[in-house]
């Protein structure tokens, strides 16, 4: 997530120099007549006893929106200081905290909404990297909710200097209204047609789950294509896959209950969270509720998918898939099983397991090169660890290995291009394989 | 010096004692601090399963160990002896970071015999006043029965998933289990591991020489499964890199793959890591301990206060803090008065190395734990009237010695011990060993104690322990008769080379690893005359301090010593939550 934002905080800076041309008509998009319905007059800081019913609700918008991966760091609950690296410069996560002079303190409702849902904020406009994109969908409601949170929070004296590490000109913060003008809908949640379980779960994925942030492919300017919606993109390395109703690479084939079952745990027993995704869930998705996850199940279920389709089988009868298959009982067997078939919720399974079989193997060449943990929850704490064989095995090796997972048992997957693990390897500046071999 | 805020619990070493207490603790709502002079290490990052696999490494560089320049001791036999540093790695091997030695154990995980608790009231009963009160023995009970401690075996048992096949359900004898094993409510949590060709032979013999073998019940865990905590562990897969090794594969228990990734979650719990207690702070009234002083890896002093300590390390170290921080009054050998240093106790080995021709043991095949064993002359399960010592040893087969260097010596006698012929001789030997190990117990001497080392210190300038230990005539007849009965069943397994060992027929040495299982110093009991700790492992003396490790136990039995320590690390946690923090005092009356 953090590198999305690193992309999207980097690149939003560049368009500030077309956008600056585009002139005052902008406006348009920076009009903020929706906030109107929040009150103008009292400073969160001055607020005193919130509703605790509209405050326990608050709690699980700031969960759902994942407001605490960003803004808490070592600093303190909501104290801001996290440092985003872009390519012009870094952006530092402000303190969100009641306090009057460092955090938001002075703030009032409406301040809050106009920051949160249209990225117009106490010291200018926001940059993207905060995705007021996506929470320009929340709706008054959960606003006013989130808001009694933030009251309850902790004061914390934390003074942040946001975009003192931008260089100039990507220092300005108007310059974000040029992107606003060129990319952002501050337009309210409209439903597509269908039930009100699919409702409820496209409101949660649009708006508070931002999850086409990082699972939506993005244009050269940094922005969202909406004609692929959700049909997966790369991220720093992670690959972030597609999430519709695609059957091959997509949960077209795998059920509502496994897909709310992995957001509430990080594993449905077959496919387990890392990187990013993992700390989405531990962060933010475990704490949603059953019904909440089936809903954005059920959605992401419905939304139509790329044409990527399940190719031919590589032939295992091949001398590529025999070498593979040795190595593969050597290396990986005893943990993911002779079948692939993993280990309950502590290890994934290969076989029939669809996040295996992305058409772009990024996510898997970065494990092989790198390990990974999985991700953990509440209800399943383990998070268990996936060793790296950059050591092990060579650029030929991992690829041909990655090639026998995606089309051994019933799977059919894309080979993997030995070049893409020798880039991924530089990139990573992974360890060579060592000397002596094995 | 600095003071850390102050906490409801400070937890002195996060090996399995310290862990179990803390998860207690935590989940009552205590906020617990744990100190470790060790790093943080866990399986995944330190020993995955594609770097654990490296016997130079781990089995014989004993990279895991603490080093003896870091912890290490003074021994000698007698008083009248002058004590000596040991300086390599000896029969102490203590863990080097959080998980203490439960990271790098076998996995053996038994439950102490109900005899072992009451071993002073029990031996007298049977065998009369004159046996235990030999002049020589200092024969004690617990303050525990077995089946107080039930309970927390199986508490014990289910969060490391032990398999295992019960051998008495509730007094019913179970078929395949240990028919001599204290009663249990239920059976194991995951089945017992796969026989493995060395222990079939083994089990064949002794089934027909009317013994009852059974396999041991181990922390190398036969499936997946979940533990009470919300766990996932994984299936063994028999590598066999157990003993000194981390598992990778999340299939050994340990603290890090049963306990720390429900610890770690919870905000009331921090570990401060590579940072060493050197003193338990007393209260000015004597009464009650404020916490611990620490050093840092920068040499820095530290206080952690805190309203109760647990002392969860080593069991040396244990001990030690006791007696450099002036808790309890230090044992005296000559007087037989004092509790702290009092009863340090080993085990008692012999047994037999075997070579059957034609054999395919495959000893590459095997888990840290994995083994058969009967436990017919373990214990008081067998008549000691006419015998001319108590207790026993459970005798054993062991899976798990595939490792090629260190089994490189495993030859027969006369065999070489260079060049081609050596070559050969392995080759032939390789497949055709295995062994019977007798884990014999140890009975207290009054002349056997820990104290602090008159001139060696360690590099905190703190004086380093001192043991005083020999093997009692009990324990040396006892090892005798076990090795005799030992190569009976060599000799039924169809061995042709058979080579008998026993360490006790020569004085104790700590440069020998016989056993690593050390135990005693903080003795726990009923009796404050007799004991440092009571039966909750609290202190006599400074009743917020409870000291939980090997260092409690009175004797040690023909066991592996790991569940017991977990066993009571529960006990004692429940009764901290349960009892004494509603009512800070004693929990027994002295």
């Amino acid at each position: 997530m953090a590198n999305f934002k690193a992309f999207a905080g980097g690149v939003a800076a560049l368009v500030l120099i077309a956008a600056a041309g585009a002139g005052i008509w902008a406006w348009r998009t920076a009009d903020t007549w929706r906030n109107a319905v929040a009150d103008d007059a009292v400073a969160l800081a001055d607020i005193g006893a919130a509703d605790p019913e509209a405050v326990a609700r608050g709690e699980y918008i700031m969960r759902a929106a994942d407001c605490a991966a960003c803004h808490t760091r070592e600093q303190g609950d909501f104290a801001g200081g996290y440092e985003i690296a872009t390519p012009f410069g870094t952006l530092v996560s402000s303190n969100i905290t009641p306090d009057r002079e460092t955090g938001i303190g002075a703030m009032t409702e409406r301040d809050f909404f106009d920051a949160v849902r249209h990225g117009q904020g106490q010291k200018g406009f926001l940059y993207p990297a905060m995705p007021y994109t996506a929470y320009a969908r929340i709706s008054d409601q959960d606003m006013h909710d989130l808001w009694a949170y933030m009251s309850t929070v902790a004061p914390v004296r934390n003074s942040v200097d946001e975009n003192g590490g931008m260089a100039f000109p990507y220092s300005i913060r108007l310059a974000m209204l040029g992107w606003n003008m060129l990319f952002f809908d501050g337009s309210g949640f409209e439903p597509a047609p269908g039930n009100a379980q699919l409702a409820r779960g496209q409101y949660m994925v649009d708006g508070p789950g931002h999850c086409s942030a990082c699972h939506s492919p993005r244009n050269a300017l940094g922005a969202e294509i909406g004609s692929a919606y959700l049909q997966g993109a790369v991220v720093d390395g992670w690959l972030a896959p597609e999430i519709t109703s695609n059957r091959h690479q997509g949960l077209g084939d795998v059920s509502a209950a496994d897909v709310a079952e992995y957001l509430g745990t990080a594993t449905d027993g077959k496919a387990m969270a890392s990187g990013p995704m993992a700390e989405a869930v531990e962060h933010s998705l475990q704490y949603l509720t059953e019904d909440d996850r089936l809903a954005m199940a059920a959605w992401l279920k419905s939304v139509p998918g790329s044409d990527v389709a399940r190719p031919e089988q590589v032939d295992p009868a091949s001398p590529e898939m025999h070498g593979a298959a040795l190595q593969y009982e050597v290396s990986c067997s005893a943990c993911h099983g002779t079948r692939g078939e993993g280990m309950g919720d502590l290890v994934p399974a290969f076989d029939g397991n669809h996040a295996l079989l992305s058409e772009n193997p990024a996510s898997l060449v970065r494990v092989m090169l790198e390990g990974a943990r999985a991700g953990h929850s509440g209800a399943k704490p383990t998070g268990a660890g996936m060793p790296s064989f950059a050591w092990k095995y060579d650029d030929a090796q991992i690829a041909g290995l990655l090639t026998y997972i995606r089309n051994a048992w019933s799977n059919a997957g894309m080979p993997v291009d030995p070049a893409q693990v020798a880039d991924m390897r530089g990139a990573l500046a992974a360890r060579d394989k060592a000397a002596s071999g094995f | 010096m600095a003071t850390n805020r102050k906490a409801d619990v400070v937890v002195v070493g996060l090996g399995w004692a310290g862990s179990l207490m803390a998860e207690e603790l935590t989940r009552a709502g205590l906020e617990v601090v744990a100190i470790d002079r060790g790093p943080w290490m866990d399986t995944s990052t330190h020993t995955p399963p594609a770097v654990d696999p490296d016997e130079l490494r781990w089995g014989i560089r004993k990279e895991l160990f603490s080093p003896p320049k870091d912890n290490t001791l003074t021994f000698r036999n007698t008083t009248g002896q002058t004590a000596v540093p040991q300086r390599d790695f000896g029969i102490f091997e203590l863990g080097g970071g959080v998980g203490g030695a439960g990271f790098h154990w076998a996995g053996m995980s038994w439950r102490f015999d109900p005899y072992d608790f009451e071993i002073r009231s029990q031996t007298i009963e049977r065998y009369g006043y004159a046996r235990a009160e030999d002049g020589e023995l200092q024969l004690q009970d617990w303050g525990v029965t077995y089946d107080e401690m039930e309970p927390f075996y199986d508490r014990f048992e289910r969060i490391a998933g032990i398999s295992g096949k019960a051998g008495n359900l509730e007094g019913e004898i179970q078929p395949g289990g240990n028919p001599f094993e204290g009663w249990r409510a239920r059976d194991y949590p995951t089945p017992a591991l796969k026989t493995l060709r060395s222990m079939e032979v083994f089990c064949e013999a002794t089934a027909r020489m009317g013994y009852h073998p059974f396999t041991i019940p181990v922390a190398n865990l036969s499936q997946p499964y979940v533990n009470p905590l919300g766990v996932s562990m994984g299936a063994c897969t028999y590598c066999g890199f157990c003993l000194g090794y981390g598992c990778g594969n999340y299939s050994k228990s340990s603290p890090q793959a049963c306990v720390f990734p429900v610890l770690m979650r919870r905000p009331n719990f921090r570990v401060i890591t590579e940072s060493c207690v050197t003193g338990l702070n007393k209260a000015a009234d004597g009464r009650t301990v404020t916490g611990v002083t620490y050093v840092d890896a920068q040499g820095k002093e530290h206080i952690q206060d805190a309203a109760i300590v647990c002392l969860t390390a080593f069991m040396v170290d244990c001990t030690r803090l006791m007696l450099t921080s002036g808790i309890g009054r230090p044992y005296d050998p000559d007087t037989q008065e004092g509790t702290v240093g009092r009863n340090f106790t080993f085990q008692t080995v012999s047994g037999t190395d075997m070579w059957i021709e034609g054999e395919q043991m495959n000893p590459f095949i095997g888990a840290g734990g994995l083994g058969s064993q009967i436990d017919d002359f373990n214990a008081d399960n067998f008549d000691h009237s006419e015998l001319d010592f108590l207790h026993g040893a459970g005798m054993l087969t062991l899976a798990r010695d595939g490792a090629p260097i260190s089994k490189a010596g495993k030859l027969p006698e006369g065999s070489p011990r260079w060049g081609t012929g050596f070559k050969q001789a392995y080759r032939d030997s390789y497949q055709t060993y295995t062994t019977i190990f007798n884990q014999g117990s140890s009975m207290p001497v009054k002349r056997g104690y820990l104290d602090l080392d008159p001139t060696y210190r360690d590099k905190f300038g703190q004086p380093l322990l001192r043991i005083t230990y020999d093997y009692s005539q009990s324990d040396r007849n006892m090892a005798k008769y076990t090795m005799d009965r030992a190569v009976e069943i060599a000799r039924e397994m169809g061995a042709q080379h058979i080579t008998p060992f026993n360490f006790a027929d020569r004085p104790f040495t700590t440069a020998v690893i016989a056993s690593d299982h050390v135990i005693g110093g903080t003795p726990m009991g009923a009796d404050p005359q007799t004991s440092a700790v009571n039966p909750f492992l609290q202190s006599w003396d400074c009743h917020n301090l409870f000291v939980c490790s090997a260092s409690v136990f009175p004797m040690n039995s023909g066991y592996n010593p790991t569940a017991t320590v977990g066993a009571l690390a529960i006990r004692a946690a429940q009764a901290i939550h349960q009892d004494y923090v509603r009512n800070p005092g004693p929990l027994v009356e002295a």
